[in-house]
């Protein structure tokens, strides 16, 4: 039953969806598509919207506009229960009075299982979330490792064409939730069911997600992959809430080309798509280098040292430009912090290639 | 003078407090009534001779006089409690499921009956309840009636349960009011429609509560004197009733006391073996 498989279902279509808490739009006229068996990341910071749109695909909410479709069928004409989605809370709300194997029962006897049935996919989900003689024990005897891991079985048992996580991770300690990170991308490839799953933390969107959505003011910013919106991100806000990222003022100049810099008084090269103007440039802190680069046209700029972060196997370097305002530079230490970084106050060049350029347009 | 050398006469004196007072109050009494059973009656004062004699405690339990009323007691009491419960468990819910700034507004409504005299208010009944009282009146507006209400079994069980009806509301909204409502959202989810996460979830946790109420409604209930003597009819002949005849009337202090005896014992036990059936349920 657990056999790899791409499933044709779970496929979400949200379209023109409006929640409306009192006066706020909680979440405002999103659009969004969800493919079958993809693990589909909502990013957001808090307030952005996207609990209120997975309690909405849950139906906890009743949204005021739009329509949720899941493999064409409406959500929105089915109350909670009926709803093929299951959800994994945040709190993973485990049912205390509950053994271990009765809250993973639940959903399945909803379903009017039989008996036997039953007892076999609790067994089935023990064994597949590595719980396998935890049945009999109830909730609060068990570490906050093992008790997210009985929530995610008791979600998944009855099969659900969508599952909804919330969150699922938060409530672990650091070094877990690293660890459950990838446990839970392995499991997601083993059930193949689709996974909507939230968080505000970009590392796990970043690791996790097929595609990645992120969320802002009830609205969807960007969706795509992983790479694609760390790459080239939609606008000023994605670029710095995924990763980091130096803005700079720039002019695109009508050859497409070259990018004035009319604060530094500097020109960078960059390939620009669209129309010359106002535009802001946007570099990934890891992507500059210290010194005038090696290769022929590198873009580069002057500036001084403000202050260094170590970070064990990185090197951040806040540098100073001619205008006043600040660049952040990070040197991977692949070998090591094998030579003292640049004292503080010394005139230092950074350089980039021109394919680092990202080219915001808002 | 350290806190610990400080600690050494203080913390003795905080202790002995609660438990001086519990033996003047508690023990020193239960010691003289269960002394009193023991005894032997006699004409004089007092009514009885010190002795060691079962005869009391085996009159209680056997004579059909005294069992009666110990039946009858515990039958009005399961009865009302039942009843409390059937009437409390939705109020209960419906209060901790308000809106909040609401909660506090309807706890105050179920508690408001305690700022008048429990007296005044039973003797409040008799007047609705009388063959000319306001219940009456309001049936004949529509051509009904009269009928006799006080004095009956009806108005011994509509006291007992509005009496008692807070006892059973309080200690079941405090359990309510701390479920977590996910709890049924993950029930929901799960595909239990409301009624199901009510039998599935919001029921089994709130038991503790259930067993709290119903042992604060059923133990003053089954020694209820005051009700049955103002409300109920002649046949109403409760425990608490025959106790104070046997008692005042008669003069035979030791089988009050042993009858006494017997409703302590039956009012320790019957609760014990509800919660212990009710821990093997949940478990």
């Amino acid at each position: 039953m657990l056999t790899p498989t791409t499933r044709s279902v779970g496929g979400l279509v949200i379209a023109g969806l409006t929640v409306r808490y009192g006066q706020v739009n909680a979440v405002n006229d999103l659009d969004l598509t969800v493919r079958a068996g993809e693990l589909f990341v909502l990013l957001g910071g808090s307030g952005s919207g996207k609990t209120t749109l997975l309690r909405a695909i849950a139906g906890f909410v009743q949204p005021q506009a739009g329509r949720i479709a899941l493999d064409g069928t409406d959500l929105l004409a089915l109350p909670p229960h009926r709803r093929p989605v299951n959800t994994m809370f945040q709190s993973y709300a485990l049912f205390p009075h509950l053994t271990v194997a009765a809250n993973i029962a639940f959903g399945l006897r909803q379903l009017g299982r039989p008996r036997a049935a039953i007892r076999d996919r609790v067994a089935e989900m023990l064994a597949l979330v590595q719980l396998e003689g935890f049945g009999d024990r109830r909730p609060h005897h068990l570490s906050g490792g093992q008790q997210q891991r009985v929530a995610l079985a008791r979600s998944l048992a009855p099969n659900p064409a969508l599952l909804l996580l919330d969150e699922p991770l938060s409530a672990l300690d650091r070094g877990l939730r690293a660890e459950t990170r990838s446990e839970l991308v392995r499991l997601q490839r083993q059930v193949g069911t689709t996974f909507v799953l939230v968080t505000h933390d970009q590392e796990e969107a970043l690791t996790m997600a097929d595609r990645i959505g992120v969320m802002r003011d009830g609205r969807m910013v960007q969706t795509g992959t992983p790479a694609e919106v760390y790459e080239t991100p939609a606008n000023r806000f994605v670029a710095t809430f995924l990763g980091a990222a130096n803005i700079l003022p720039a002019i695109v100049r009508p050859d497409g080309l070259t990018l004035d810099l009319p604060a530094l008084n500097a020109t960078v090269r960059a390939a620009v798509p669209g129309a010359p103007g106002p535009v802001l440039l946007a570099l990934r802190p890891e992507r500059l280098r210290p010194g005038p680069s090696p290769g022929d046209g590198a873009n580069r700029l002057d500036c001084v040292v403000v202050d260094h972060a170590y970070a064990g196997d990185s090197l951040t370097t806040r540098l100073r430009l001619a205008d006043g305002s600040e660049l952040r530079m990070t040197q991977s230490l692949r070998d090591g912090l094998n030579a003292t970084p640049t004292a503080t106050g010394v005139s230092m060049t950074v350089s980039w290639q021109p394919g680092a350029c990202i080219v915001l347009r808002e | 003078m350290t806190a610990a050398t400080r600690g050494g006469w203080f913390r003795p004196i905080v202790l002995a407090v609660p438990a001086l007072w519990l033996l003047l109050f508690l023990v020193a009494p239960l010691g003289i009534v269960l002394l009193i059973a023991l005894a032997e009656p006699a004409d004089g004062v007092p009514p009885y001779r010190i002795g060691l004699s079962l005869d009391n405690l085996v009159t209680v339990l056997t004579d059909p006089l005294y069992r009666a009323a110990l039946l009858l007691s515990l039958k009005v009491a399961g009865i009302s409690t039942l009843a409390c419960l059937l009437a409390g468990y939705p109020m209960a819910l419906a209060i901790a499921r308000a809106p909040e700034r609401w909660r506090n507004v309807l706890l105050l409504a179920v508690m408001l009956p305690f700022w008048t005299g429990f007296l005044m208010r039973v003797n409040a009944w008799i007047g609705l309840l009388r063959d000319n009282g306001w219940i009456n009146a309001l049936l004949g507006g529509f051509g009904l009636g009269p009928y006799r209400l006080l004095y009956t079994d009806t108005a011994l069980y509509l006291g007992i349960i509005y009496t008692y009806l807070p006892f059973m509301v309080l200690p079941l909204y405090a359990r309510l009011s701390r479920l977590d409502p996910v709890l049924l959202e993950a029930a929901s989810d799960l595909g239990a429609p409301p009624w199901r996460a009510f039998l599935r979830v919001t029921l089994p946790l709130s038991l503790p509560g259930v067993a709290a109420g119903a042992a604060l409604v059923f133990i003053p209930a089954v020694g209820e004197y005051v009700i049955p003597e103002l409300l109920g009819g002649p046949r109403a002949q409760l425990v608490g009733r025959l106790l104070w005849e046997v008692y005042a009337a008669n003069r035979d202090w030791p089988t009050a006391a042993a009858l006494a005896v017997v409703l302590l014992v039956l009012l320790l036990g019957v609760p014990a073996l509800v919660l212990r059936l009710l821990r093997r349920s949940t478990q």
